[in-house]
This record gives structure tokens, sequence and C-alpha cells, in this order.
């Protein structure tokens, strides 16, 4: 502890060069937790997705519809022991910038396939009789300050309704809760019986079928099963589990877990040179310092700790700022009003921060500090 | 030199080569020096005939090409890199022509420097710290850095920083070089007092004549031997 006060005097030397350096990792962190972050909330429904689910969708594209008849043919199919149907409503409220995401739903088969999406039996029982209701989720009611007992007008942006009326008016009877972490509490679900009578087209069709399987090992032979059912028909389907179809959904906007491992390597890589440098060119400025340092007495071994506490120092405060703002920044939410609606850091993302804290500090630490300690005294004492 | 003096530094038959490319250059060759307990040396010589080179091997600062270095009865040149470093944070005090105090320190903690290689505790490192600047007859600038100090005053700082942990050996290399005549007059004065008054025992290099006269012996180094010598 005695020669911390050594290791936070040659910090202070070039208070600049220091406070740049420590920027620079601190933003290097900083933009690792937000990619995480970014990466995490695209691939949600893949952390969260359940191993007994299907989702089987229009073979050609998710956007092509199916028949609602197909449900009842699913659930005929053995191995299947539950069906339910979504279908994308892409409506605005108020401003296209409040983006969230709305689907109609059948409530009691949507239900008992989530259970993830948590509401009380008051509120499953209002949905149930209200047409026009609709649940929201937690953090969605907070952003718009919504209540149950609200009526929410969406404007379509797709599906109009048969009068040409493109304002759709929902009654807000509950609010859901996430059952476990990663859960999307910004989504809107309303009734599909209400939604399939007053749109103007599209009658019976839905976008796609959720499928609970009996046994999640034969969930690969029921899909297929279930593909081979509609194979050669006008709509012919293709059922895949859950995380993939997700994952499948997050790479429309491109390989987002490559994409951040690429900028994050040219970070850090480029981190590693300037801090790095830092480093050697401390190390160099005071040749003869640490050769006064040998020369009194302290040994070789101890001069590398100093090198290497001081690039831990530098690495540690400029890591661990850069992750603790990342945390905050994160905590604060989604930041761009509803396309990320999971946003957080996850724990495993953040230990290995802490890592890359580590060894950021010592790989840019080794050189010099091996470098200081072969310093040769005589040679070092002669340069003065 | 006494006969019956105990011998301190015992330097045998010692040579010191550097290699510099293909090129040897053989700085001292086969040089035999003892110095007793409290004597007051001065090495003198031109440029390049060893003194540094002779005072580095005396302090374990560099190992001799050959020939051995015997400091109270210890052969210092067979010490491994560790134990040599532990023998000099014990027995050696540095003083440099250029001070080489650590501009990031205080006087006081330049000065506490070498006792952070002890075992000892804080408020006993500030006791000798007080001492040894209170020897130098700086106790009122030890808050100060040392680019507030001026050169005479930085070299009392590192002289107090060589005597703090007591050591058996004080060595100097040319302490009065980068000081004007008053200055310089005042570091002597304090190196001679650490000698007769502590009975610290001293090797000095200097070009200076004025400075050897204060020793109590000088030696002339030519070409990485020992030319003459004058008791004074």
């Amino acid at each position: 502890m005695k020669f911390l006060y050594l290791v936070g005097c040659n910090l202070r030397r070039k208070k600049l060069r220091t406070i740049l350096t420590l920027l620079s990792i601190l933003i290097a962190f900083l933009l690792y937790g937000f990619l995480c972050a970014v990466k995490e909330a695209l691939n949600a429904g893949v952390s969260i997705a359940g191993a007994d689910r299907l989702v089987v969708r229009h073979k050609v594209s998710l956007i092509q519809l199916l028949p609602v008849s197909y449900k009842d043919r699913i659930a005929l199919i053995p191995g299947v022991d539950a069906v339910e149907h979504q279908t994308w409503f892409g409506g605005i409220y108020q401003d296209p910038k409040n983006f969230f995401a709305q689907m109609p739903v059948e409530p009691e088969p949507f239900l008992d396939m989530f259970p993830e999406f948590v509401i009380s039996a008051e509120a499953k029982e209002r949905w149930l009789k209200t047409r026009t209701g609709a649940i929201v989720g937690r953090k969605l009611a907070e952003r718009f300050k919504w209540k149950v007992g609200d009526r929410v007008p969406i404007q379509a942006t797709i599906w109009t309704q048969k009068g040409g009326e493109t304002t759709w008016e929902f009654d807000i009877v509950g609010i859901y809760d996430a059952g476990k972490k990663g859960v999307d509490t910004t989504q809107m679900f309303f009734r599909y019986d209400y939604f399939d009578e007053a749109r103007a087209f599209g009658e019976g069709q839905v976008g796609w079928y959720g499928v609970r399987v009996k046994d999640p090992a034969r969930a690969a032979e029921v899909a297929r099963k279930i593909d081979e059912e509609f194979a050669n028909s006008p709509a012919e389907t293709k059922a895949e589990p859950e995380g993939a179809f997700v994952q499948a959904f997050a790479k429309q906007v491109g390989d987002i877990g490559t994409i951040m491992v690429y900028i994050l390597s040219a970070v850090f890589f480029t981190i590693l040179l300037v801090a790095g440098n830092t480093m050697a060119q401390a190390v160099r400025e005071r040749t003869e310092e640490l050769g006064v340092l040998k020369a009194i007495g302290f040994t070789n071994a101890q001069v590398l700790s100093f090198v290497l506490a001081e690039s831990c120092f530098i690495s540690g405060i400029g890591g661990l700022s850069g992750l603790g703002f990342a945390w905050l920044l994160i905590a604060a939410g989604d930041p761009t009003n509803g396309a990320l609606p999971v946003f957080y850091f996850p724990t495993g993302n953040l230990i290995v921060g802490l890592i890359l804290v580590v060894v950021l500090g010592l790989v840019t630490g080794i050189v010099p500090a091996l470098q200081a300690m072969r310093l040769q005294i005589a040679d070092a004492l002669r340069r003065t | 030199m006494s006969e019956n003096s105990e011998i301190l530094v015992h330097v045998k038959d010692v040579e010191k080569v550097f290699r510099r490319g293909s090129e040897e250059i053989h700085v001292l060759a086969g040089l035999d020096l003892e110095v007793p307990i409290g004597e007051f040396l001065a090495l003198m010589g031109p440029s390049g005939s060893g003194k540094t080179t002779l005072l580095n091997l005396i302090g374990g600062l560099d190992r001799p090409t050959r020939g051995s270095v015997v400091i109270q009865g210890e052969r210092i040149d067979q010490l491994s890199d560790r134990r040599l470093a532990g023998w000099r944070a014990r027995h050696v005090g540095l003083v440099f022509q250029l001070y080489n105090l650590l501009p990031v320190l205080t006087a006081e903690r330049n000065v506490d420097l070498p006792l952070l290689l002890t075992n000892l505790s804080k408020a006993d490192r500030r006791k000798h710290v007080e001492t040894a600047l209170s020897v130098v007859g700086l106790s009122h600038r030890a808050k100060h850095f040392p680019r507030q100090l001026s050169g005479g005053e930085q070299q009392r700082v590192g002289i107090a920083r060589a005597i703090v942990t007591d050591p058996t050996l004080l060595l100097c290399d040319e302490p009065t070089g980068d000081l004007d005549r008053k200055a310089g007059d005042e570091i002597l004065d304090l190196l001679q007092a650490l000698n007769r008054e502590h009975g610290k025992t001293i090797v000095m290099v200097t070009h200076d004549p004025h400075a050897s006269a204060r020793a109590t012996r000088t030696v002339h180094l030519t070409k990485g031997q020992l030319s003459s010598e004058a008791i004074a």
C-alpha cells in the first residue's frame, strides 16, 4: 500500500496525457457497454425464447399472411400441445417516433402460450369481456402514463377499417409485467376478433402462429410435420424454433453480433495502441528515475510491479468509469424511443468488460514494465 | 592509510570491460583498492578514466568482468540481483551529480523513498526523514518539490536521502559538479561533517581538486588503473 502513493504521483506527472488516455479508455468501455445492450436488445427474444415453442410463418416471408384456418389443422398434428397466432399491426400512437409493437391475438391461447407475460386474473377477465380491450406492458404504460380504463387511439399504417377509418380505439384493460428478465414490456396486445371483423381487408388471415410442442426433444420433427401438412398449398409454411425465428428477425438489420465484434475489436486495438504508447513513453521519459529507484535498492520485480500498477490503474479508472457510465446511461432506458424495448446491460457482458479492463491494463503495461525491469542501473544513470 | 584500520571496501584485481558492438572497451584493468572504515576517499582522474565505473562496482550498481568486490566481508559481485538490491538498500547511500530526485515527490517524500523498502512504521519513517532533513539543514523545506529548491538545496535533499537509512557506505558521484563554488562548499562541509562527526565512510568521485582537498585520502585513476595517491 505504501507504494501506491508513488504510482499516483507518477500518473499526475503529465496530467493532460493521463486524462486523455483515461478518456479514450472510458469512451471505449462506454461504447462496449452500449453495443452489448444494443445486441442484447436485438436478440432479446432469443434469450427468453421457449425451447418448447415453434413459430410457423409463410414460407416466402414474414409479411405474407397465413389463413386462420391453419390453427385447427396445426392443433391436430401429433406432438402439438397448443397453438396461438399473432399479426403485425404497425400502428402509430400520436407520433411516428412513438414506436412500439401492437399485435392482435386471441387472449386465452396467447396468455397460455406466453406465461412470461404476467397479468392479474381480474385483468384477464376484463380482457375477455371487452372486445376493444387491450393489455399493455408495464414500460409502455409508464412511458405514455396509461392506466387501466384509458381509451387509446392508434393510427393504422396498414390495417384500415371497413369504413375507411384509420384510427382504431382500444380500451386498456390490463397492464402486464415481465415474468422473467429480458421479457419485452413495451408491447400492446388486443383482441383478434375485434381486429378481424373491423379491418377492411385480409379477413381470416394472420401473421404467424406460435406452437407449443409436447416434447421439446421432438420440436424439429413436429416442425417438419407442420410444413408437410401445408406443402403444395397456396400458403406453404416454414416452422422453426422460436429462438431461430427471433434471431432471423433481428438479422434483418444485419448480423449485429458480428458487426459488434468487429467494431469493438477495432476500438480495443486502437486503445491498446494508445494506452501502450502512453505507458511506453512514460517509462522512457523516466529511465533515470527508474535507475535511481533500482540504485537505492528497489528490486527488478518491484520496478516491474510499479509500471504494471500504473497501466492497470489507468485502465482500471478509465475502464470502470466507462462501464459505470454505460450502466447509468443504459439504466436510463431505451435511447431510441421504443426501437429497443428490452434495453439493459447483461451481467455476463459486464463481467467480460471487467475482465477486459484487467487484460488491457496488463497488456499495455507488460512491455514497458519488462523494459523497466531489465534496465541496467549504470546504463540508466549514464543517460542523466 | 593506517595498517591497523579495518577495511570496509576491498576491490581486488578488478577488470571491467564494456562492449560496444564488436569493440571491447577496457575501463578498469587489474585494479586494487582498499577503503578503511571511516575514511573519506576522493577518486580523481580525467574523463573516461573509470572513476564512476569503479564507484558503481563498489556500490553494487554494476558487476566487474573479473576480480572481486568485497564490502564488509561480503563478496557483493556474486550476489543475485535480488540480494544485491537488498544489500544496496541496507548498506549504500548514493549521491549523484544531478541530484536525481523524483520531481513528482516533495523533499520529504524523496528522502522517504529508501525507507519504503524497510519494515519501519509510517511514524518511524517520518522520524527518520525529519532527522535526515535536519542533518542537512532543510527541515523547513520538507514540503517543497525539487523544482522549488536551488541546486544546493536539491543536493542536500539527495544527501538526506542517502543517509536516511544510516548506510555503511556513502558513495558520491561528482556531488559538487553541478553547483557553484559557494553551494559546492556547503555540500563538502556537509560531507566532511558526516565523515568526521557521524563516522560515515565516504567514497567521492570528483574532478575538482578543491573538493578532493576535503577528503582524508585521494587516489588518481588513469586509464583504468590507480596511478597515485595522496593522504590529507
